[in-house]
């Protein structure tokens, strides 16, 4: 991990921590998210968006697919979304990586 | 709305043992090149002509996807020392278990790391005895062990495995936390577990020689705040405080038989590592029961679940469910009765006891170690008790 942090932002690309990971659980017939030492059972909703937190494309992307397939306001998706991945990353479960450019990084 | 629980799963299960068991901390051998003063194991190791061997670990980590635990955690001793780990964590990762190794790092090349991702490892804890060689070696007893320790650590950022590292402190390391946590972010570790230490086993044993004073705890408490904050989104930092100087007692285990279970080398299982020290319990061995019937039905397991078997002043108290009356080990190590409320707490009679030894053991000369070892090559040795109190006192 790098020491510059980049932000959760619709302009990052948004993913869990390479020691997360969402998997269902057949014995509480729910989905969790294990990662080193916790156990988190996320609500449906965060599942449903984790799950297409796949690294392909911005969070921006993702929330507008989000706002299409749900024929929701957008606005609403992207504030709840942004809340939920914040939080999220306040207990360093997330990848964050700004976009590439183009432009040489350093 | 978007929730994120780390509390209690949804649960439709309402058993009368409670929910299954989330973890399972599998001891694979107590035999360890490291010889630390404060090691988690009984005093009287586990041989290894007892220890389960590669079939029988598989079919009690199936038995434990069953039951529901979701991360294993494989451990010792150290549990490279089994020339089996790669097959096992193989075996543990096919289960879709969530697979973590808790090692000291001494005995493990690149080569074998590399074997082990493949298998599917998830997740490594190293531990650091000191932030520097003679420190760390010191501690550890063993010569050249921080260098390869450090080694290692390159190669699990090389290897992309994530790493947390394990520092467990007391009075002869903790002028060094700051350069733990140094390395912890020089290794690119993303979570380090400061953990004072806790006083079972050979810890207690060695206790006045590993005691902290409230200074050096102060002093620790500020520099771990200091650095959740520097350091946020880059490193977690976990803190477990000894509770010898706190006012109320830790949640041990989450509350007995609640949400984890230890297994031993030879297959005891056990609701927390330390608890072949209440003498009065005799614990199931995967050998002769499965795991399901262990943690639903067995005697010692029932023993302290829940709040039931509370005395006062636990039983009327409001925090009973919040720290399950905090630990039987310690309970039973410090006041002889395994059933009265752990002394860290307040509450309990022998609370002030319990401070006054650690101000005393605290404030003396630190003894030599006694390292961990066989009991056919320790020295004699005796288990504190408190002072002005003689164990059994109750
Ligand atoms: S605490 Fe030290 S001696 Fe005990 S198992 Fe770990 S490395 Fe070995
Ligand atoms: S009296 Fe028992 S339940 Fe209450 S705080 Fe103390 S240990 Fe916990």
């Amino acid at each position: 991990m790098s020491a510059a942090r980049t932000p959760v932002c619709e302009d990052a690309i948004v993913r869990l921590a390479p020691y997360a990971r969402l998997k269902e659980d057949k014995i509480r017939q729910c989905m969790v998210l294990l990662a080193p030492e916790r156990v988190l059972f996320p609500c449906p909703t965060t599942v449903m968006i984790l799950e297409r937190l796949d690294g392909s494309c911005t969070l921006r992307a993702v929330v507008d697919r989000m706002a299409d397939e749900f024929e929701a306001p957008r606005e609403v998706i992207a504030a709840d979304t942004l809340r939920m991945l914040a939080d999220l990353d306040r207990q360093a479960l997330l990848d964050v990586q700004p976009v590439e450019t183009g432009h040489a990084r350093h | 709305m978007l929730d994120i629980e780390p509390a209690a799963p949804p649960s439709t299960l309402k058993e009368p043992w409670g929910e299954p068991p989330m973890g399972m901390l599998a001891e694979l051998t107590h035999r360890c090149p490291l010889q630390c003063p404060y090691c988690s194991n009984p005093v009287e190791l586990e041989r290894v002509a007892g220890e389960l061997d590669a079939a029988a670990w598989k079919r009690v980590f199936a038995e434990a996807v069953e039951l529901g635990v979701l991360q294993l955690h494989l451990s010792g001793g150290e549990p490279t020392v089994r020339k089996d780990l790669e097959d096992l964590v193989g075996e543990a990762s096919r289960l879709g278990l969530y697979t973590n190794l808790i090692t000291s790092g001494v005995l493990l090349s690149e080569a074998r790391l590399l074997d082990l991702k493949r298998a599917g490892l998830d997740h490594i804890q190293l531990s650091l005895q000191g932030a520097t060689a003679l420190t760390g070696d010191r501690i550890g007893h063993y010569k050249g062990g921080h260098a390869k320790k450090l080694e290692l650590a390159k190669a699990i950022g090389r290897a992309g495995l994530p790493l947390t590292i394990n520092a467990v402190v007391h009075r002869q390391n903790l002028d060094e936390l700051e350069g733990l946590i140094d390395l912890a972010l020089a290794c690119d570790a993303h979570r380090i577990e400061v953990a004072h230490v806790q006083y079972y086993g050979w810890a207690l044993a060695n206790r006045a020689a590993l005691m902290p004073t409230r200074a050096q705890l102060e002093r620790a408490t500020a520099i771990v705040d200091d650095a959740r904050v520097r350091h946020a989104g880059r490193l977690m930092v976990d803190y477990v405080i000894p509770d010898y100087y706190a006012k109320r007692p830790k949640p041990c285990m989450g509350g007995w038989a609640r949400t984890v279970l230890n297994v031993t080398p030879s297959g005891a299982v056990l609701p927390c590592h330390a608890a072949q020290s209440i003498k009065s319990l005799t614990f199931p061995n995967v050998q002769d029961h499965d795991l399901a019937w262990i943690w639903q039905s067995s005697e010692p397991f029932q023993r302290f679940r829940g709040t039931d078997w509370m005395p006062e002043p636990c039983r009327s108290c409001s925090f009973k469910e919040q720290d399950f009356g905090g630990c039987r080990c310690q309970a039973m190590a410090l006041t002889g009765d395994a059933a009265n409320t752990d002394p860290a707490c307040e509450f309990s009679p022998f609370h002030d006891l319990l401070r006054l030894t650690a101000e005393d053991e605290a404030a003396s000369e630190p003894p030599a170690f006694t390292y961990r070892r066989p009991l056919a090559n320790a020295p004699a040795m005796g288990t504190p008790g408190l002072v002005g109190a003689t164990k059994g006192m109750s």
